[in-house]
């Protein structure tokens, strides 16, 4: 049995671009990248322009006579002339290349996979909706997603406005509640992306992070379809006990654990935590440890979130935390 | 003689200089002590006094900014929890924005404008120390709340509905949005008593072709202002009562829109920009000249530039919101306007390189600054056409990129030019000159402390780090970086307190200076540093655009004004003939009344919604007692 | 620097009237000052209306009759407003007193009949975004009315003291009718979005 916190590290061992818009995986960031330097390049070559006519004018030994200083200032009032005449031509550039990249990003994907995604204080509710009602999926804080497949990803939010980001794929698309968005992207290479709320949203938008994790298309298959599956059965008495605690106590409230009397929609789905690899919108990689920090004391890591710290006794923590790491 | 000097319409003509000036200081002098100090209408104690809070102000703001590096200086650092956090940025943003960097622009209008048209004193002096009060109100009630833990945490521009009434518990959200009315008043009224100086009190003879540069800025900023600032006023009103009244103004749910708030914010957020940069580039192009002895490049093309940059202001608030999914062909549209503010901008800048170009650079320290201007304003406008494009917008927004961009053009584009017009026209404000020595150290330490904090920052935020967070796990890559910004901000603070430190000391023991101690062309240099109460003993008559350079050794002036009353001297619009004589109000405390009557009002109505019924009755009476005519020699006509 | 004389001012007029004085000028900033104030909220009522299914939301269109007798009353007052300028402009103080005791009571009607007109609106200010902008127009445009009404009680009581009969009053009196004129066409596209708009 692979642990969850073996990930971790071979995680960050490739993560030159653990969520940077500097290491394009797919289309859509590569189109940005790509436009990113056209820009910076140009910006850069008129900013040392700039300062080099102002060393220039600066060291320069200002004309002699009346009739020298005069021809000067026609001279100038040209070159300003025509820098003005070049600057108009660089914007117009630049805002047509811009227009062509918005238009390449933004190219309808009607074969695409769709997610609906929804923000709430502070995590992500996920969905992969489907024509039938059972087939339909529904997760929280990590997407999964084909690789070589466009994804449609619609947008919605709860409460307040948060902003999906995964700069390594695309660019960020706001969170509204009221309006639905949505952002279509491809990744070409599995992997896992780190994206994080981009719009300020409350006291913890320090810590609303989602993992896209790209695979290849059977993997993906069957991801969805272990997904679909009810929560495993607990293996042994302890984590037995744990079920009925997590049913009995406050937990079940919130949380839905399917195949058990939890049935709470206020926060994520745990059906399958324990196959995530990160609890708490990325706030700690899935331990067992992790699991058993996080039920304790909700409130000291992650201040202000909406979960209330149930009491519980050394045993129960210990027997939730079981039957929690079961949740694969 | 005795009763002709006391007759009511004594003129100069009759007087020799010396009397003059003794009957002139008597009719406009301040009585010293505290009732001066509550009753004073002279432009430049107001100035002065608006410029040393919004320094104070800009000081804890600073502070705010050390306390947030400490905090990301390391991962998961423990010192200031989100709570705390979330205030300090918002507080930090409100206060260098509505409190610093808005209010001391208007200051320095305040000060300059009067003296470089040759009048003696402001239009409607009465409403410009009711707006210092309302504006010194406005920033105890943001800072007194955040002491108390109740400072407001939404940020500077309160997306609803984060701090509408279900997600924003208690008064913070209600205390920021009424911290906005009280500095919006104040700026308005600031820029109506500008736009009537400029068109009415000029000099005789100073057409519109001879306005300095920096009273152009002022007039363009001051149009912005006006037509501007209605917005958040709208917005924040709005706000209020959702969270008061129960309006829906940002519900979704019951016909509200909450991108309706960032629609009207932007509209006069994105124009705020250029209230902050407009009266700092007309700075530059009024101190440049002193320091390259020759007159200003381009004067046409600057003041079209102005107007230019003023109106396209409004045509940008769209590209704040390029993330929230707005149809493409506007965002198109947005993109392009955007873009285009980069053209007036360049037609600035070329035209202050061909007067350097032009010029003999004298290497003092207000043209160190402009240096330092050119260095990171060119690069932060830079970064702003990036910004202005849509796609690249989508991977920056929000990230410590913007954070790098818009600080490279705030403080690179205005306050760098605002230190440079400190440092130049410091004479004017205490009659003595700051230390040049210690200047040079401030431009060096602000210049590289600046450059080191923020410049890593644009690197940060490609690398994925968003902005408005309280700290970052430890397997993201930003450690390393944030921590060099963080040592980086102490050198910047460093330049801050040392400028502060020279201001101080100099006010108290600097060098004397004389009416003109760099040989400027313009008419503030024409009295002496600093000014009278009356600014000039007779208005000054102007004959081309630098007067004090084309006039050879002799000032022309006008004569014929009254010395027993406040008299000014109205002229028309255009060509600045003289058309009649004015009578400048008296000081009064009723400003300042009315302003204690209005904070009343304001601050209640956060609490009830019948506040304003009630506390509007002192108001109208406090503005009754402001107009109420007293016979006094000013009244005559 | 030496000053050197070279015009004479002495022959100026003590007080501009017009485009010569200041407060004229600070009327008309004012003016745009609250008239953007207005254009905005205008902007927020049409752009509501924009996202709504249906306008108005969830609520009748507002009953007419109150809303046109006070823009009748309005329209009408501009004529004896206009007459008060004039007698201003001349200086007749009896006229002036006259004029801004009819202006008192013209400016009180609208205010009276605005009490039915909220009541005529058939929607409560916190039902919906709809009710939210309505009242919140219409009582900008009271607040509008209230503060010219009070500013024409106190010029009228200015007018009955010593201080009267002075060309800063009569002025004052001329931006005071101004700005009533400004009261008057600011309620035109209000008038039009509220009555109109909410029945086409």
């Amino acid at each position: 049995m692979k642990r969850a916190s073996r990930l971790l590290p071979l995680l960050l061992a490739g993560c030159s671009g653990w969520q940077s818009a500097l290491d394009p995986r797919g289309p859509s960031a590569q189109d940005l990248h790509g436009l990113f330097w056209l820009f910076t390049i140009t910006c850069t070559v008129i900013w040392l322009a700039v300062m080099l006519v102002l060393l220039a004018a600066l060291l320069r030994r200002p004309p002699a006579t009346k009739g020298a200083a005069e021809a000067a200032g026609r001279r100038s009032a040209r070159v300003v002339g025509g820098a003005v005449a070049a600057t108009v031509l660089v914007v117009a550039g630049l805002t047509f290349a811009s227009y062509l990249a918005t238009r390449a990003i933004s190219s309808d994907q009607p074969e695409a996979l769709v997610i609906r995604l929804r923000g709430y204080q502070w995590w992500w509710e996920v969905t992969y909706p489907h024509e039938q009602p059972d087939q339909t999926l529904l997760t929280a804080n990590e997407i999964h997603i084909p690789t070589g497949r466009p994804v449609r990803i619609e947008l919605a939010a709860a409460d307040v406005i948060h902003s999906f980001w995964v700069p390594n794929l695309t660019g960020k698309q706001d969170m509204i509640p009221g309006r639905s968005n949505s952002l279509v992207f491809t990744a070409e290479k599995p992997g896992t992306y780190r994206a994080q709320c981009a719009e300020f949203c409350g006291l913890q938008h320090a810590h609303m992070a989602l993992h896209v994790v790209a695979e290849p298309p059977e993997a993906f298959e069957r991801w969805r379809t272990a997904q679909l599956a009810e929560a495993p059965a607990p293996e042994d008495a302890e984590e037995e006990e744990g079920r009925r605690v997590l049913e009995s106590k406050a937990c079940a409230a919130c949380h839905t654990v399917r195949g058990t009397e939890a049935a709470g929609n206020l926060g994520p789905d745990l059906t399958h935590v324990a196959s995530r690899r990160f609890i708490a919108a990325g706030m700690l990689p899935t331990t067992r440890g992790s699991l058993a920090a996080w039920v304790a004391d909700p409130q000291s890591i992650k201040p202000g979130n909406n979960m209330p710290m149930v009491s519980l006794t050394a045993d129960e923590l210990q027997a939730v935390s079981a039957y929690l790491t079961r949740l694969r | 003689m005795s009763e002709a000097l006391e007759q009511r319409d004594l003129r100069d003509t009759a007087l020799d200089e010396v009397l003059l000036e003794s009957r002139l200081a008597r009719t406009w002098h301040t009585p010293p002590g505290w009732v001066g100090f509550f009753t004073t209408v002279d432009h430049k104690r107001i100035a002065v006094r608006y410029i040393v809070t919004a320094f104070a102000f800009l000081l804890l703001g600073g502070v705010l900014a050390l306390l947030m590096r400490l905090q990301l200086s390391r991962p998961e650092a423990g010192l200031i929890g989100p709570d705390l956090y979330n205030q300090i940025f918002t507080v930090h943003g409100s206060t260098m924005m509505f409190l610093f960097a808005v209010p001391v622009m208007e200051a320095v209008g305040v000060l300059l404008v009067p003296l470089m048209l040759g009048t003696r004193n402001i239009a409607f002096p009465r409403l410009n120390a009711f707006s210092y009060w309302i504006y010194l109100a406005g920033g105890l009630v943001l800072w007194v709340a955040f002491v108390l833990d109740v400072g407001p945490d939404v940020g500077w521009f309160a997306y609803v509905p984060l701090s509408g009434p279900q997600y924003s518990a208690g008064k913070r959200a209600d205390i920021w949005a009424q911290m906005i009315t009280f500095t919006e008043i104040a700026a308005l009224a600031i820029a109506v008593e500008i736009v009537v100086t400029v068109l009415k009190q000029r000099a005789p003879g100073m057409s519109l072709d001879r306005i300095p540069l920096f009273v152009w800025a002022m007039f363009v900023t001051s149009f912005v202002v006006i037509l501007a600032m209605p917005a958040v006023v709208v917005a924040s009103t709005a706000l209020i009562l959702d969270r008061l009244v129960g309006t829906h103004f940002f519900n979704p749910a019951e016909g509200g829109d909450a991108l309706l708030w960032q629609h009207l914010f932007w509209f006069f957020g994105h124009p705020e920009v250029y209230i902050i940069f407009l009266p700092a580039v007309g700075m530059i192009s009024s101190i440049l000249p002193t320091f390259v002895r020759r007159p200003i490049f381009g004067y046409l093309p600057l003041v079209l530039a102005l107007i230019g940059t003023g109106i396209l202001a409004f045509g940008l608030w769209v590209h704040h919101m390029f993330t929230t999914g707005l149809p493409r062909v506007g965002e198109s549209f947005f993109t392009a306007s955007s873009m285009a503010i980069a053209v007036p901008s360049g037609v600035q800048i070329f035209c202050w390189l061909a007067t350097i170009w032009l010029g003999r650079p004298v290497w003092r320290v207000p043209f160190l600054y402009i240096l330092a201007f050119f260095f990171t304003f060119v690069l932060g406008g830079l970064t702003g056409v990036m910004v202005a494009s849509v796609p690249l917008d989508t991977q920056v927004h929000d990230t410590y990129f913007v954070v790098a961009h818009f600080h490279y053009v705030l403080v690179g584009g205005a306050v760098f030019p605002l230190l440079a017009a400190v440092t130049y026209w410091f004479s004017k404000m205490t009659g003595r000159m700051m230390s040049e020595r210690l200047g040079r150290w401030s431009v060096a330490l602000l210049f590289i402390g600046f450059n080191f904090t923020f410049f890593p920052m644009h690197i940060l935020g490609l690398q994925g780090m968003p902005r408005r967070i309280y700290t970052y796990q430890a397997d993201l890559p930003w450690g390393g970086m944030n921590l060099f910004v963080s040592l980086c901000s102490l050198a910047l603070a460093a330049g801050f307190l040392l400028f502060v430190w020279n201001a101080l000391r100099s006010a108290r023991a600097g060098e004397a200076a004389g009416d003109n101690p760099w040989g400027a062309a313009t008419l503030e240099w024409a009295t002496s540093s600093p000014p009278p109460p009356y600014n000039f003993t007779r208005i000054p008559v102007v004959r081309s655009a630098n007067p004090l350079w084309d006039d050879g050794g002799a000032l022309p002036v006008a004569s014929g004004l009254s010395v027993n009353r406040r008299e000014l001297l109205i002229t028309t619009t255009a060509e600045a003939r003289p058309e009649a004589r004015e009578t400048s109000p008296r000081d009064s405390a009723w400003p300042f009344w009315a302003a204690i009557a209005t904070t009343i009002m304001l601050v209640c109505s956060i609490f009830t919604p019948w506040a304003v019924v009630w506390g509007s009755i002192p108001v109208a009476v406090t503005l009754v007692g402001w107009f109420w005519p007293r016979g006094t020699p000013e009244d005559d006509s | 620097m030496k000053p050197r004389i070279v015009a004479d001012l002495s022959h100026l007029p003590l007080h501009g009237a017009g485009s010569a004085s200041l407060t004229w000028w600070g009327t008309l900033a004012f003016m745009l000052i609250e008239g953007t104030g207005f254009a905005l909220g205008v902007g927020v009522y049409l752009y509501l209306a924009s996202l709504a299914p249906e306008w108005p939301l969830g609520a009748a269109a507002p009953d007419p009759l109150w809303g046109t007798l006070i823009t009748a009353a309005l329209v009408i007052s501009v004529v004896p407003n206009m007459l008060v300028s004039r007698w201003a402009a001349a200086h007749d103080l009896r006229k002036v007193r006259i004029g801004l005791i009819v202006m008192t009571v013209l400016g009180i009607v609208p205010l009276v009949l605005r009490v039915y007109e909220f009541g005529a609106l058939n929607v409560s200010w916190d039902s919906n975004a709809y009710g939210s902008i309505v009242w919140v127009l219409l009582g900008l445009h009271t607040t509008h009315l209230i503060t010219d009404v009070a500013d024409t009680v106190v010029l009228l009581a200015v007018m009955f003291t010593r201080h009267g009969d002075n060309k800063r009053r009569y002025g004052d009196v001329q931006d005071n009718a101004l700005y009533w004129n400004f009261v008057t066409l600011t309620w035109l596209p209000v008038y039009a979005c509220l009555y109109g708009l909410a029945r086409l």
